[in-house]
């Protein structure tokens, strides 16, 4: 799959959005005030920021508007309800604590919960495809959750339980990497049974049905890049959780070794992403004999 | 909405013979000509006269080689259009409700006044049948022809898909697939007509007729009516010095003279 800028930096900081709304949700830091207002304030740019990059994405923006409609079967639908409503929901939040000094704890455990369901719903607009096997799975949503949690235990300066969830979520990174790998052949999708030829022989393409790269082979036959796959992903499994834990637990806590702790993760989580689309393979491939 | 009715009075849908296509691309050519003119937005292109053009269509012929480990290779040619599947999964993937099926005939639709171009739909789809428009941003597909099948204003003989009427070959069939003696019903049951990639469960209603079993040339049956009179010169053991086959027998000939 085309791995457009516009949706890795959807998924990636909408993901860290909400996951520092689930903590900010749950109390933990209880923070008032100015401090509230600055963490917030991170925590709608990242989400809010995050969705509009999606928007880029659009071909026809202006109707937009209707992606609200269709959350009886649309994962996608789902997730432009839940984000909106999870905003919403904690920007009062966000005004008791940050203006009336005052925590309304059922709704930040309300909006909690929904952040996580948010992110959730991000997850299964790539997990329900069956046309992208390596997507296609439960541990997809695992991972998006895990990301989301760590990366806000993280934000919001929960470093005891962030070191352990940044662990976590690198075993799950290696974890979802080696089943994504299985998964295409997993599903028996080849170009025969695409093409209904196999009990003919072995089937190979002879002449494509166009000359130059059309719309489906720039979006979902995306094969460029995958060379470097494997140090990509050493670059990303090392960065998103193993250089955050050495830098906030090796050296005396500071400001700028926990911003770089950030900056790491934040590089780990873009290259990570960058590979999630990059390396997944779309099954009208076998149509043009290419994976 | 885009939930999917629970049946469709009528599926309408093609079946393509791949024994008779012979891959001149004219159902391409007239699918684009027809759709770029009626109903929805134009089908573009983008640098048609480039070094890479690239452009919209609803229809795609690949070229496939299919070959059996000890006999000859054999070229399939392969129309791939929007298959009109009963479970379609471009429909219920729609956040914005512009995907739908119809109930009256199972017709697979985009309504582009609500698509907001954003591709799941394309991505949802196993068979590539769906092509995002680089100029209007909306997504387009086969239609089926609605504006011609229904069309009273068209000669009777014109009311079928454009890639049906223009096939040269005869190798394109439409028809109703719920009506168990449709043509299209009927040439399936004959000639086997299947299902493409039937493990994405998507329920496609059109068929594909696959190719029939060819003379292998190569075989045990081969056909060569020459054979049975140049066999007793064929069957002479050949050596570097005395050749087989037609030049042994133009040496002994020779010979003799």
């Amino acid at each position: 799959m085309h791995p457009a800028p516009s949706v890795i930096i959807f998924t990636s900081l909408s993901g860290l959005g909400f996951g520092l709304l689930f903590w900010l949700g749950i109390g933990y830091p209880e923070v008032y005030g100015m401090s509230a207002f600055g963490m917030f304030f991170v925590a709608y740019a990242l989400a809010v920021g995050g969705l509009l990059a999606s928007t880029a994405h659009l071909g026809n923006p202006k109707n937009a508007i209707h992606a609200f409609s269709q959350w009886r079967t649309s994962w996608l639908s789902r997730e432009g309800i839940a984000s909106v409503v999870t905003l919403l929901l904690m920007a009062v939040y966000a005004i008791g604590m940050v203006f009336l000094g005052q925590r309304f704890q059922i709704l930040g455990w309300i909006g909690a919960a929904l952040s996580m369901f948010t992110v959730f719903t991000t997850s299964m607009i790539y997990a329900q495809l069956k046309t992208v096997p390596r997507w296609n799975m439960r541990l997809t949503s695992v991972m998006f959750l895990t990301y989301a949690v760590a990366g806000g235990a993280l934000l919001a300066g929960q470093i005891s339980i962030a070191v352990v969830l940044l662990l976590v979520l690198t075993l799950v990174q290696f974890a979802v990497w080696q089943a994504g790998d299985k998964r295409f052949r997993e599903a028996g999708h080849t170009i025969e049974t695409a093409t209904g030829l196999g009990n003919l022989g072995k089937v190979r393409l002879l002449e494509p049905p166009h000359t130059s790269p059309n719309y489906l082979m720039k979006e979902m036959v995306f094969t460029v890049g995958r060379k470097h796959s494997r140090k990509l992903r050493m670059i990303a499994g090392v960065s998103l959780g193993l250089l955050p834990v050495i830098l906030l637990y090796a050296l005396p806590f500071n400001p700028i070794s926990a911003a770089l702790a950030v900056a790491f993760h934040v590089l780990g989580l873009f290259a990570a992403r960058w590979l999630f689309f990059a390396e997944a393979e779309h099954v009208v491939g076998l149509y043009y004999d290419k994976r | 909405m885009t939930a999917l009715p629970q049946t469709t009075q009528k599926k309408l849908g093609l079946v393509i013979d791949l024994d008779i296509c012979v891959g001149c691309h004219a159902c391409v050519t007239n699918c684009k000509e027809w759709n770029t003119s009626n109903y929805g937005a134009p089908l573009s292109d983008v640098d048609a006269y480039g070094a890479e053009p690239m452009g919209t269509f609803l229809n795609r012929i690949h070229t496939y080689e299919v070959k059996q480990e000890g006999c000859n290779a054999q070229t399939v040619h392969f129309p791939k259009s929007c298959l009109h599947c009963d479970d379609a999964p471009c429909v219920t993937v729609c956040p914005t409700g512009a995907s739908y099926k119809r109930e009256e005939d199972g017709i697979v639709l985009v309504n582009e006044d609500r698509c907001m171009g954003c591709g799941l739909c394309a991505w949802a789809c196993p068979y590539g049948a769906r092509e995002l428009d680089q100029l209007a941003g909306v997504m387009k597909k086969c239609t089926l022809c609605v504006d011609r099948i229904y069309n009273e204003n068209l000669p009777e003989e014109d009311r079928v898909p454009a890639c049906v009427r223009t096939c040269p070959a005869g190798a394109r069939h439409f028809g109703d697939f719920a009506d168990p003696d449709s043509n299209v019903s009927r040439l399936s049951a004959e000639r086997g007509g299947m299902e493409l990639m039937p493990e994405q469960g998507t329920k496609p209603v059109n068929r594909y007729l696959p190719p029939r079993p060819k003379t292998d040339i190569g075989g045990e049956n081969k056909i060569d009516i020459l054979a049975p009179f140049l066999e007793p010169v064929v069957n002479e053991e050949a050596t570097q010095d005395q050749p087989g086959g037609f030049l042994g027998w133009l040496d002994k000939a020779l010979e003799k003279i």
